[in-house]
């Protein structure tokens, strides 16, 4: 909350910086704004960024960098009896010591050392925050006086003021490559710490799937296995069954819109792919847990098949549903995008409707079709919550549609939620598939968006 | 010419022009012509068929029962020292209370089971009602009073009439003696079925009966704030420099790139990284808005750049030239020209983007927003769930009556998602500009 109110007061700073630096810039003119380099609203710019822009960034600094230093300085002053403990246990230690700072309950017994190592805690996170207001309000007026004092006639505020914004404007615009290294750097790291503990080659292909390590070595199942392959199979299995639906209901549709269709159909059936597209995953999911699974098995007792109630049919089966507006709309761009002399030369050699499509249009839109498929499939790949909700946690390895299997997305989600220690195989491995997951799709992507763009190239 | 056409000798193919084969040909045209119908028929069908069934199941979850109980309000069993201080009074057995009033009106009920099973028939929120009651006006401690009590999860959905009463009795959840009393009620007029309105205003609770989604509601709003705040800044800046300033270079086609890719990586990656680097690296609390909103933020940055270069593309470059040429520099172009004439398509692109945050699961689950939370929370470090992820939770709770609650949250989260997509179309009708 301080935070909330110290960003508003640095806010409200800065607005009176831009209305002193615009009067001041008249001012310094003797009121003929003529005289001045820039408008004075840009002196007024000007000011409010002196003013606003180091403020802010100590402000953000200081909220990224206080809470590690706090913590290493908690590091170096634990109780005596920490330096006998294991990682886990100093681990355990270390939030009971920042429970008690804040005042939560804790976990073990309260001793007077712990007690001090939290009050120390809590008075390093007091003196920090109090710190970082004092410092962002003093830098705050600091660059407010400083950017006034600056202001002359010839200043050239426009241009200051856009180089800021340039640099802005850069600064926003790496954040997406940002993103995608930290979601590299977080996944391989992560990763390596869990192919240190199960190798690579038994993750990439062990036939066994428990990753339940238990308390006690001497239980039964404790050693927990790691072999991806069941994993693998099952979410190969799921997305064929999805793309089986999708695949031939999203390209007929897509044929349907695009040559046939008048406007009015068009007009209705459009918008109704979209808002199939639109539906959140989560309610896919309970629609096939509730309604499509439970179709499924009674259908399947009634001519004496035993389907699993979390039968990769079901969901396959809805989540090609999910797919089928991604489907029919690529298909639809690329469909649109064949030139319309080619379909004029087949009716004019006397081809039919559905000839001309067979023939011509199909062949020279595959390229384009396969590419959006392939989008499918990495989507299809990538989807968690239906079969979070409708597929199984079984690990079975079966090709078997009627029976539970397993997916990537699914054990990631297992796997993490819930109570979790950060340093256990079992954690670990979530990330490991998270990386197994981040490249395949990303290669099915890159080819995918490669084949569509040479495929636009060709025709433009 | 005519040598090489007689060297290839080619075999002259005679078109087959029989009226039969022609009307194959046209069956076969009918035909495929039919395979698009279907293809499209089955999509609306599924579309149809999804909406109608959760709306059916959705149904009983908008009303809910009452029973009237006579309460007397004994004071030697709320407050004995008759000090009416408020923490006394929190702490009383109001549910003891509940079970009098409950014994008082079918006194004939004597055996063990028999009573847990009377006592089970009101809700266990019961109590605090009580407990709210007085603590409000505590004036009532020592009077006798008729309070509308909610009735529990089954007993209120054999009153809805979901339990038929035709079932052999170890089949039905609802046993014939507590029929019995609920018709003994009923017949005094002491049954009600009211609209469901703490449905819309409570927060989550294990008992169905008396869980709500306001306090969902509440944590996708800052959740979404959060998200709108960091996404849409960066966004706009981002796509105005890729499409207005950037050089063209091996770094900007590297950014492209990215982004066109960024937008195809799977939305629980993102969470991933949200847990490795926001929660582990950086410290953030758990489960709450803020970090779930930076998470989607990431998530819905690439659909919000997208779509808000394609809106400035569209602004015609004569618009640049005449402002350049009136001595505006390149930023000014940018700031008084070209991003208010683009910014109906920035705001659709970025309605769009919201709506899809506003129905995203798998990141939040990551970052801990699946915890159970029965306050409302009130900013954006408080622990909080978001409407998708209190669908996930009541999907899957065991007790029957959420599958109702699941379905009546699922139309209210559908409500916003067509609702913010009509803003969309309306925004994009109203103010696009043909050039």
């Amino acid at each position: 909350m301080a935070v909330f109110v110290l960003i508003v007061v640095l806010l409200a700073l800065s607005v009176v910086g831009y209305y002193m630096g615009r009067s001041r810039s008249v001012a310094v003119v003797d009121g003929q704004p003529s005289r001045l380099h820039s408008l004075p609203s840009y002196h007024g710019l000007y000011v409010a960024l002196w003013c606003g822009l180091p403020a802010f960034v100590i402000v953000v600094a200081w909220l990224i960098f206080e809470p590690v230093i706090a913590q290493s300085m908690l590091m170096n002053n634990l109780p005596p009896k920490a330096e006998t403990m294991g990682d886990d246990q100093l681990s355990l230690l270390v939030t009971d010591i920042k429970n008690l700072a804040q005042g939560n309950i804790v976990s073990g017994e309260v001793d007077p050392a712990l007690q001090a190592a939290a009050d120390s805690y809590a008075g390093v996170r007091d003196i920090g925050r109090i710190a970082m207001i004092v410092v962002g309000l003093a830098i705050a007026i600091l660059g407010l006086v400083f950017g006034r004092k600056l202001i002359h006639g010839d200043l050239r505020a426009r241009n200051q003021v856009e180089r800021v914004l340039n640099i802005v404007m850069i600064i926003a615009s790496t954040i997406a490559i940002l993103t995608t290294i930290g979601i590299v750097l977080s996944l391989l790291f992560e990763a390596l710490r869990f192919f240190a503990r199960v190798p690579l080659t038994e993750f990439l292909f062990g036939l066994e799937w428990s990753p339940q390590t238990a308390l006690r070595a001497e239980q039964v199942g404790s050693t927990g296995a790691f072999g991806a392959i069941p994993l693998f199979a099952g979410t190969l299995l799921i997305t064929v069954i999805a793309m089986a639906v999708a695949a031939p209901i999203g390209l007929f549709s897509a044929i349907y819109m695009s040559e046939y269709a008048g406007p009015k159909v068009r007009s209705f059936a459009k918008p109704m792919l979209e808002i199939l597209a639109g539906v959140p995953t989560v309610v896919y999911g309970f629609f096939a847990a509730l309604t499509v699974a439970p179709f499924f098995r009674n259908a399947g007792e009634s001519i004496g098949l035993s389907v699993s109630s979390e039968s990769a049919l079901a969901a396959g089966a809805v989540m090609g549903i999910m797919i089928i507006p991604f489907v029919s709309s690529l298909s639809d761009d690329v469909m649109n995008a064949v030139p319309q002399t080619l379909r004029d030369g087949a009716y004019a050699l006397g081809a039919t409707k559905s000839e001309t499509i067979k023939q011509v249009i199909f062949p020279a839109a595959l390229p384009g079709i396969v590419g959006g498929l392939l989008l499918a499939i990495s989507r299809a790949i990538g989807e968690t919550m239906i079969v979070v909700m409708a597929a199984g946690l079984a690990a079975n390895l079966t090709a078997n549609p009627l029976q539970a299997v397993t997916t990537v997305t699914v054990q990631i989600v297992t796997l993490l939620v819930g109570d979790q220690e950060f340093d256990s195989a079992k954690t670990l491995a979530a990330f490991a598939l998270g990386l197994v997951l981040f490249i395949v799709t990303l290669s099915l992507n890159v080819v995918a968006l490669n084949v569509v763009r040479k495929y636009r190239e060709k025709y433009d | 010419m005519t040598e090489a056409v007689a060297d290839a000798a080619p075999a002259i193919r005679r078109p087959d022009l029989s009226e039969a084969r022609l009307s194959r040909r046209y069956a076969a045209e009918r035909r495929f012509r039919l395979w698009g119908q279907l293809a499209i028929l089955a999509a609306v069908a599924m579309l149809g068929l999804l909406v109608f069934s959760i709306a059916v199941k959705a149904i009983p979850a908008f009303t809910q029962s009452y029973i009237a109980l006579d309460i007397v309000f004994d004071g030697d069993k709320i407050d004995p020292a008759g000090t009416r201080e408020r923490n006394t009074l929190r702490r009383a057995d109001y549910d003891g209370l509940i079970k009098d009033a409950l014994k008082a009106q079918f006194p004939d009920v004597s055996d063990r089971r028999e009573r847990r099973a009377l006592y089970g028939m009101i809700s266990s929120g019961g109590g605090l009602q009580l407990a709210d009651m007085v603590l409000e006006d505590n004036t009532v401690i020592g009077s006798s009073q008729r309070v509308w009590l909610t009735a529990s999860d089954d007993i209120d959905s054999f009153i809805k009439g979901l339990i038929p009463r035709d079932v052999p009795e170890d089949e039905r959840r609802v046993k014939d003696i507590e029929i019995g009393w609920v018709d003994t009620l009923e017949a005094s007029g002491a049954v009600e079925t009211r609209f469901n309105t703490p449905f819309f205003t409570s927060g989550d609770s294990r008992e169905p009966e008396l869980a709500g989604i306001w306090g969902a509601a509440v944590g996708s709003f800052f959740t979404l704030l959060v998200t709108l705040l960091i996404s849409f800044p960066i966004g706009v800046l981002s796509a105005a420099y890729l499409e207005e300033f950037a050089p063209k270079n091996k770094l900007t086609d590297l950014i492209e790139v990215n982004i066109n890719n960024l937008a195809a990586v799977p939305s629980i990656v993102f969470g991933l990284l949200g847990l490795a680097v926001f929660l582990n690296f950086f410290g953030l609390p758990r489960s709450a808005p803020l970090v779930g909103g930076m998470v989607l933020a990431l998530m819905t940055l690439p659909t919000i750049i997208i779509a808000s270069r394609a809106a400035l593309k569209a602004v015609p470059p004569s618009i640049r030239e005449a402002a350049l040429g009136m001595g505006a520099s390149k930023v000014q172009v940018l700031t008084h020209h070209v991003l208010p004439l683009a910014m109906p398509g920035i705001l659709t692109g970025t309605i769009i983007g919201m709506a899809q945050a506003l129905g995203e699961t798998a990141p939040l689950l990551m970052i801990g927003m699946v915890a159970f939370i029965v306050d409302i929370p009130g900013g954006i470090t408080d622990p909080a769930t978001v409407l998708p992820v209190q669908i996930y939770i009541w999907a899957d709770s065991p007790e029957r009556a959420f599958v109702a609650k699941t379905s009546a949250a699922i139309l209210v989260l559908l409500a916003f998602l067509v609702l913010m997509n009509a803003l969309a179309v309306v925004m994009r009708k109203r103010f696009e500009r043909r050039w």
